[in-house]
């Protein structure tokens, strides 16, 4: 497949805060790519680089073929919905979606139909006359969407749109946007600072991090294969402690974590060479039992707290050496065996589910 | 709309209103009331008013002498607005989008003038144009040898003065209208193919259209009728309709005339201030 948008070796500074450092990312055709992290990681001044409204200190910006880096905004074919929307007040509905298409000189019966089918597709019928100031929230989103997307861009760029809808909202566009990318097959890069959403909708995710990817790779990778502790603790929920070797015996590892659990590991995912390391464990993968429970490696811990949260329960654990670890568990039966702060428990890990990083 | 939600106004609502319908009736309605009554009087050969009916004022008005001075009001006040909003709308776009601790700094600078008296500052205008002002000796001092420029006293200076008092009528209006623009919006048109001029035609001259209305009524109407600056700084050689009301009333002693020239000036004024109205109506619908 062909990469749409590409930075190569791009850096961005403001003043002397460097915004961007040393990016190099390749958007495929078709893709839906999430650039996920905290604010201030720079993941805004990423689409700003490829939309056009900043310039990068150095390094260069690639739509297919052709180099864009020192191209204005309004001569790439890249489109952009804001995070506020930025809709003309002055115009209707159909005056928001049309005003590309007047840019770009589209006749008017030609306009005329790519108005309608855009309207079509982001199921706004009815609402062509309407001013912004007369829609809901997630109709704005809408016209932002259709006004982005009837200009046929080569990729659309997305900046955290959805995060002023509501809870319930906000799911469901999120999967319309996703049904949206794949009936179009058109590239979207999609900034956001929530996980779930990066999660549900991207075919990869990029983790930045003070300027940097620290991670490119699909969901699954990211959350089960985290490169950094960083990509572990923004994706998810884990538990991160460090680990030193004690002993092995074959394909596992004997490892001490702090504060005085052993578990059992695999070697060939421990750094070479080193004797200390940081274990990576999701609370999701903490078997909790109320019963002794003959698994292999499985250890006594006591339920510090509990938090009840409909589907699951989320409990802190200590062992008896006094390793802290959180679990989740799911709530099968309310009949069932009902944990609480004070129980004592029988936990167990699976080796295949512990990840390592070096210290 | 008294139908649903708006209550009628009770007796309480009256007598707080009182004082304000008091003013508006003493200093708005009573003057205008008085000034329509004296247009259609007469005048004895004293220039005492004679109340009777008579419409002599109002077709001296249409003598090709007044229509003529009517015209040339209306063309300096349209020039004056014209010349406040070329020179102002870039002012205030510049000041609306500059960081907010220089901005409010800016915008004080705009408002200096206003802190001392309208004709002080026309006779420091007297000062800098005169023959041996200021320019002039600026001029010397660049250039020796060229001859001074005469400006006081010429349609030129008039220009100059009228623009320069009424330019901060022009900045301020604009400048609410470009403030409250979003920047996003802006961005938002580049994105969307629109080059700078396409920006500026689409967006920013239709979001600002309200200061812009506001702005050229405020400059357009109180230009017609000054006749301090064309006094002082044309030389009286350039009268328009302010000078020529003035006249009548104080020096010709024709109030009957003077009282006609006022009320064509204020029909004038609603015409022009209904047109803008509607301008601004249509702006604001979308500023919503």
């Amino acid at each position: 497949m062909s990469a749409n948008v590409g930075l190569r070796g791009v850096t961005k500074r403001f003043g002397a805060f460097e915004a961007v450092s040393d990016v190099s990312l390749e958007v495929t055709a078709g893709e839906f790519l999430t650039l996920l992290g905290p604010s201030g990681c720079g993941k805004t001044t990423l689409l700003r680089l490829i939309s056009g409204f900043e310039q990068p200190t150095s390094g260069t910006v690639w739509l297919g073929d052709t180099e864009v880096t020192h191209l204005p905004p309004y001569r790439r074919p890249v489109n952009q919905v804001f995070q506020s929307y930025a809709l003309f007040p002055h115009l209707t509905v159909a005056g928001n979606i049309r005003f590309g298409l007047r840019m770009q000189g589209v006749g008017d019966t030609e306009a005329r139909r790519r108005v309608a089918e855009a309207i079509e597709l982001v199921s706004l019928a009815g609402l062509e006359g309407r001013h912004p100031h007369q829609l809901s929230g997630g109709q704005r989103q809408r016209v932002a969407l259709a006004r982005a997307l009837v200009c046929r861009p080569q990729v659309l760029l997305l900046d955290e749109p959805l995060s002023a809808l509501d809870a319930k909202l906000r799911l469901q566009m999120q999967l319309e946007l996703k049904r949206l990318q794949r009936q179009l097959g058109l590239t979207f890069v999609f900034v956001t600072h929530d996980q779930e959403e990066a999660l549900t909708m991207s075919d990869r995710i990029a983790i930045v991090n003070r300027g940097r990817i620290e991670q490119l790779g699909t969901p699954h990778e990211v959350y089960h294969r985290p490169a950094t502790p960083f990509a572990a603790s923004f994706v998810g929920e884990t538990n991160l402690l460090t680990g030193e070797i004690t002993g092995g015996d074959g394909d596992l590892l004997r490892v001490r974590l702090e504060g005085g659990l052993e578990i059992s590991l695999r070697a060939d995912r421990w750094p070479a060479g080193e004797r200390r390391a940081l274990v990576l464990i999701r609370p999701e993968k903490v078997h909790v039992n109320p019963r002794p429970a003959a698994l292999p490696g499985a250890f006594e811990a006591r339920i510090e707290e509990e938090i009840f949260k409909g589907a699951t329960d989320h409990l802190v654990l200590a062992t008896r050496a006094g390793t802290r670890l959180r679990a989740v568990v799911a709530n099968e039966s309310a009949h069932g065996d009902i944990l609480h702060a004070g129980d004592t428990v029988h936990a167990s890990l699976h080796a295949d589910d512990i990840v390592v990083l070096p210290a | 709309m008294t139908a649903a939600g708006v209550p009628t106004p009770g007796w309480r609502a009256w007598v707080l209103l009182a004082p304000l319908l008091a003013w508006v009736g003493i200093f708005v309605v009573a003057p205008a009331a008085l000034l329509l009554v004296y247009s259609f009087c007469d005048r004895d050969e004293l220039g005492r008013v004679v109340f009777d009916f008579s419409t002599a004022s109002y077709a001296r008005v249409l003598d090709p002498i007044y229509v003529g001075i009517f015209a040339r009001s209306l063309g300096y006040a349209a020039a004056t607005t014209v010349l406040c909003l070329v020179i102002g709308f870039p002012v205030a776009w510049w000041i609306a989008r500059t960081p907010a601790p220089a901005r409010g700094r800016w915008l004080l600078l705009v408002m200096v003038p206003f802190w001392t008296s309208f004709l002080v500052r026309t006779y420091a205008w007297i000062m800098i144009l005169k023959q041996e002002g200021l320019l002039n000796a600026v001029l010397r001092s660049l250039a020796p040898g060229t001859p001074p420029l005469e400006l006081l006293y010429t349609p030129t200076a008039v220009m100059i003065g009228l623009v320069y008092a009424y330019l901060p009528f022009m900045i301020l209006p604009i400048y609410g209208s470009a403030e409250k623009l979003d920047g996003s919006l802006l961005e938002a048109a580049h994105d969307l193919g629109a080059g700078p001029l396409r920006v500026f035609s689409s967006v920013i001259i239709p979001l600002t259209l309200p200061g812009i209305a506001a702005g050229a009524l405020l400059v357009f109407v109180p230009s017609i009728a000054m006749f301090a600056i064309t006094d002082l700084m044309g030389g009286a050689k350039v009268p328009l309709l302010g000078n020529v009301i003035q006249n009548q009333f104080l020096q010709a002693r024709d109030w009957p005339f003077g009282a006609a020239l006022g009320v064509v000036f204020m029909a004038l004024f609603a015409l022009s201030y209904w047109i803008l109205v509607r301008f601004q109506d249509r702006g604001q619908e979308g500023q919503r």
